[in-house]
């Protein structure tokens, strides 16, 4: 049995057919994540019987003919979405109980559209990390090579992509959170445009910057998945009212006429010449399938992390507060008092690089701080966006650079130097910062590991990334090099 | 910017977190650290610009203000750790004879 190893596009074209069930399909990703799963850990909560169950159903609704897309195919899901029924813990101790009364609308949009759920994935304590060594439970492991992470904070997702245990995974992106694990583990990821696709149901983090995005086998996914989530919200107020597209209209072999715009200052101190060499290949690529290319100049780029850190951690700070011990999570039965009883369970509950954030972004946005650091922070995120405003308005139809300046680093290797490990988001934040859709392609490999090329768009231009990247893609063969463990 | 183990307890009082010793120990360090990293955005002069407060702006959102069911409240309470009566039991906020 074979059918983990399947694309949701193959895989649709299969059931509809008849050729293969639902529940086969199904079956063969549930083996595939128990014969690899101790060794990867990609999942905080496994589903079978959830998974089985929806399974046979989707092969009701194939057999009286209504198959949509995704009818019947596997997804993981990101342990920050909030799947009714289903213990949803953020990756916390603090939530290590949580089932939430409600369905994420992503989440009730797929059930609608027949998937089979398999599982909540692992990740970083409140998606605050890059590795998901920050994992309250267990750090994942990249299926490359176990001694070294896959990536984060949507690093159990990624994980899970890679190695066949499920056909797709949904995660969530604040800095690079998809598109980093996905790059690290040599799938796609996608961060969509702030405000395409709902957050109702996503566990907040920092609320300006976060996005749900999906994690798939290839960038035809990428957009069949964005098909299916990308809608307005009325139950998420900065969900975007735009009319959606068939993203997947725009996948075509030619770039001609497009124009990419390779900012100088990606190219700096930190980034590995390697990962560099592979990045400048893919962009002479570029080259080759007609696009025009072309230097752009982003002179905000070194100001970008400290403009995500106090943006993202005071937000964080503000959002975090609703744990309080009380209304769910974690209760500390020795305290005598209301503070003492939030105190206790905050402390006890939240780990020790949460804590971390929300005591710098409490102390960013306390009484005599707020201007020197939030508002300062605001600012400068408007600089870095007018960067990329100005370079959009030039003709630049995509920017296109390294996904991470580093591939996949050892477990254990980054974890007690925070900064260091923030450091490497660096490329990943401006699209957070400005609102933009962005995506992660696998573009080849430096010392067995893979390397990500990213692909950044205007605001609403999922189409444009997903043509270049599907450009990219359909020229290499990257995307479909698995390691042994996944077959 | 160097910050001391009082500024440490008193943001952590702020944030409604109990620390141990080693906790804030190490939060001295590190605050410091990444507050010093964070600071060379004064390295910028930005008297003349606005600060982002929204990245993709469209408008104001409005909708019909017309009530609508809410989640049924033994569902909301469901993952509470103590319940009382259909409320959340939760210490006492003042103390008797307080008004």
């Amino acid at each position: 049995m074979t059918l983990h190893r399947l694309t949701i596009h193959e895989a649709h074209d299969l059931l509809r057919r008849r050729e293969i069930s639902s529940v086969g399909l199904t079956e063969s990703v549930l083996a595939k994540m128990e014969q690899c799963d101790p060794e990867v850990r990609a999942f905080i909560t496994t589903t079978p019987q959830i998974a089985l169950e929806q399974a046979r159903r989707a092969d009701k609704l194939i057999a009286a003919g209504d198959i949509g897309p995704l009818t019947g195919i596997p997804v993981a899901i990101k342990d920050n979405i909030c799947a009714k029924g289903v213990l949803t813990t953020c990756g916390s101790r603090i939530l290590e109980n949580f089932v939430p009364p409600y369905d994420a609308t992503v989440v009730e949009r797929l059930r609608k559209e027949g998937v089979v759920q398999v599982g909540k994935a692992n990740m970083d304590e409140f998606a605050m990390g890059s590795s998901t060594e920050y994992s309250a439970f267990f750090p994942s492991h990249n299926p490359w090579d176990a001694s070294r992470v896959p990536g984060g904070s949507s690093g159990g997702a990624a994980a899970a992509v890679l190695a066949n245990e499920t056909l797709f995974a949904l995660g969530s992106d604040t800095g690079g959170s998809v598109r980093q694990p996905a790059g690290l583990c040599g799938v796609v990821g996608m961060k969509p445009t702030y405000g395409r696709v709902s957050r109702y149901g996503l566990i907040a983090f920092a609320s300006s910057l976060d996005q749900i995005g999906p994690i798939t086998k290839d960038v035809t996914d990428c957009a069949l998945v964005m098909n299916a989530i990308a809608f307005h919200d009325p139950l998420d107020s900065t969900s975007a009212n735009e009319p959606t597209p068939d993203y997947t209209s725009f996948l075509e072999e030619s770039l001609a006429g497009v124009v990419v715009g390779v900012p100088m200052e990606y190219f700096a101190a930190g980034l590995d010449q390697g990962v560099e060499e592979r990045v400048r290949d893919a962009i002479q690529k570029l080259a080759d399938l007609g696009a025009e290319v072309r230097d752009v100049s982003l002179p905000h780029e070194r100001y970008v992390v400290a403009t995500y850190f106090l943006t993202s951690w005071a937000e964080a700070s503000a959002n975090l507060a609703r744990y309080d011990g009380l209304k769910y999570g974690f209760f500390a039965p020795d305290a005598r008092n209301i503070r003492e009883a939030q105190s206790k369970a905050r402390g006890r509950g939240f780990g020790r690089e949460v804590k971390r954030r929300i005591m710098l972004g409490t102390y960013a946005l306390s009484s005599g701080y707020y201007d020197a650091y939030y508002l300062k922070a605001q600012k400068v995120r408007t600089l870095v966006k007018e960067d990329l405003d100005r370079a959009f308005e030039s003709g630049v139809d995509v920017v296109v650079g390294p996904t991470s300046p580093i591939v996949a680093f050892g477990i254990g290797e980054k974890v007690d130097d925070p900064l260091e490990m923030y450091l490497a988001d660096l490329y990943t934040i401006p699209a957070n910062l400005a609102g933009l859709p962005c995506i992660s392609v696998p573009c080849g490999f430096h010392e067995g590991l893979p390397v990500g090329l990213q692909v950044m768009g205007r605001p609403f231009a999922e189409g444009m990334v997903l043509r270049v990247a599907y450009a990219y893609e359909q020229s290499t063969d990257f995307h479909l090099q698995r390691p042994p463990i996944s077959l | 910017m160097k910050i001391s183990r009082a500024e440490v307890e008193h943001i952590a009082d702020l944030a409604r977190l109990e620390l141990s010793e080693g906790e804030i120990t190490q939060l001295e360090t590190d605050l410091s650290q990444i507050l010093e990293y964070v600071e060379q955005l004064n390295e910028l002069d930005t008297t003349d610009v606005l600060p982002t407060a929204h990245v993709v702006v469209k408008g104001d959102v409005l909708r019909e203000d017309e009530s609508r069911p809410s989640l049924p409240s033994e569902d909301i309470l469901s993952n509470a750790p103590r319940t009382q009566d259909g409320f959340f039991r939760v210490h006492a906020i003042f103390r008797k004879g307080e008004r």
